[in-house]
């Protein structure tokens, strides 16, 4: 075996000056606007219809539009081919990158593809296990970390160059880079620190997991603002609406991370089909009222999952429309 | 409770043997330059592997950072994480994909408050070099080969600077 080749130190650090602005959804945080993000799920089949069917349905309820990458670890029509999509539409993409499929060489290229086509929002997660989707048998990458993911992109930006240290040749790319936190899952007193570390990697807006727990959303937050963060990020406060108690008590059960009380369930609890679903967006309306009064969340990421059709509703009665445009 | 698990929340006893180790890999330093990193870690791998596969079940990543997290090896986490928690721990504490095990986070953190070494615990840790995969960690600790930032400033860097910028 041979040794490994002794690392160089890595050339003067060239400062770019970039910071992301170009993208719409900084410009509206910018802007001291409150922002909404939406989400969008690719679908499973090679369904050009299904996305343009979500991009007619979802465009103007959003300054961003987050596009997931094989959601819930499942295979579905990744997600830069769909961020080009929803470009070319005039929406904004957030293009997501996990660690659970790719090494750094492949997400700095897919980063860098992502730049080609003038799409700068990225977030930057772990990713779920593979143990949870549709291929449970294969080999798990996470040769980073998210955290990593996010210095990864930092440097790519500010600095002009790629993990190993190398320049990137003629220009870097402009990135406004996201990472996301869930307030939900212990150790709830690490979690701020480890929000905090994410903003020192490169973190310039956060999106939370679904909320449904407020209570134990306010006290993270109140942690965040003792801690002063929420004045380097901006976070927006994750909520959905439930399409019936069906979905509720699977996402209760079988999804990672996720925080669903007893109390949500009751609510969905006897009611007809229709009425659940009308419950659903209620309760999502109520949470989201309340997360939004809470001090330090500067905006609000929807993710209607397989149920774009509600978005409409949630925005327009949460008063979120329209949305500015620059 | 088993014997590691006891030892690994007092963990005192291994802060101690950890200081007299890298005392004593400091100053083996010279001897392991002189027979370079392959050999030396041919050798040393062998009561490495021993000990610490008892005690932390070390996975023999060679970057060891066992002493940033609280004694709790993060390369037993299935995800291989090496800068806190993922969003998927279980409400118990438990891991997500592994439902017995403790997530390493978990412990970490708790443990991390009896050792010396609670601060570290906000480092910004850099990835794993796999080419440093199977060698011994305490001959790439001694030689200053693990834990090498790549890139940038900003590759090891501490939480609480983004705590003191905001104040």
């Amino acid at each position: 075996m041979n040794a490994p080749t002794p690392l160089v130190a890595p050339p003067a650090l060239i400062r770019t000056g970039l910071t992301g602005t170009s993208s719409n959804l900084a410009k509206v945080i910018n802007a001291g606007l409150f922002p909404v993000c939406v989400e969008v799920s690719p679908p499973v089949g090679p369904n050009i219809e299904a996305i343009q069917r979500e991009i007619t349905t979802l465009k103007g309820y959003g300054d961003a539009y987050n596009v997931t990458d094989n959601q819930s670890a499942m295979v579905h029509v990744s997600s830069l081919a769909v961020s080009i999509m929803l470009k070319q539409a005039g929406m904004e993409p957030v293009v997501q990158f996990t660690c659970r499929d790719r090494n750094r060489l492949g997400i700095q290229g897919d980063m860098l593809g992502a730049s080609v086509f003038g799409i700068s929002t990225v977030l930057c997660l772990s990713g779920d296990h593979p143990i949870w989707g549709d291929h449970p048998q294969c080999k798990p990458v996470y040769d980073l970390d998210s955290v990593n993911l996010l210095r990864i992109a930092r440097m790519m930006r500010d600095n002009q160059v790629f993990e190993n240290g190398k320049q990137i040749p003629k220009k870097a790319p402009d990135f406004f880079i996201g990472a996301v936190e869930n307030p939900f899952a212990p150790p709830y007193e690490y979690r701020p620190y480890r929000l905090a570390k994410k903003i020192v990697a490169g973190a310039q807006f956060i999106q939370t997991q679904l909320i449904f727990n407020v209570d134990r959303f306010r006290e993270f937050m109140k942690r965040v603002v003792d801690l002063g963060l929420h004045e380097k990020i901006a976070i927006l406060a994750g909520i959905g609406p439930v399409r019936s108690q069906k979905v509720a008590e699977y996402m209760k059960n079988e999804v990672a991370g996720m925080d669903v009380p007893d109390w949500v369930l009751k609510r969905l609890e006897g009611l007809s089909k229709e009425d659940q679903a009308k419950a659903g967006v209620d309760l999502c309306c109520e949470i989201g009222q309340q997360v939004r009064e809470i001090e330090g969340v500067r905006g609000l990421h929807i993710m209607a999952v397989n149920w774009p059709a509600s978005v409409p509703q949630v925005c327009d009665r949460l008063g979120l429309l329209p949305r500015p445009v620059f | 409770m088993s014997l590691r698990t006891y030892l690994q929340d007092h963990p005192t006893p291994l802060v101690w043997a950890w200081e007299a180790t890298a005392w004593t890999l400091r100053r083996i330093k010279p001897v392991f330059a002189r027979m370079g990193m392959e050999r030396s870690s041919t050798i040393v791998k062998v009561p490495e592997e021993i000990v610490k596969g008892l005690l932390f079940n070390c996975q023999d990543c060679a970057q060891c950072m066992l002493h940033y997290n609280g004694m709790t090896c993060p390369m037993n986490c299935p995800k291989t994480l090496r800068n806190g928690p993922c969003g998927g721990v279980r409400l118990n504490g438990k891991c997500e994909v592994k439902p017995e095990m403790d997530c390493v986070w978990v412990k970490g953190v708790e443990r991390s408050k009896k050792t010396p070494y609670n601060h570290e615990i906000l480092r910004l840790n850099p990835p794993v070099d796999w080419r440093l995969k199977g060698q011994a960690s305490w001959v790439t600790y001694s030689l200053g080969r693990d834990q090498i930032p790549t890139g940038t400033d900003i590759a090891v860097r501490y939480a609480d600077e983004a705590l003191e910028e905001a104040k």
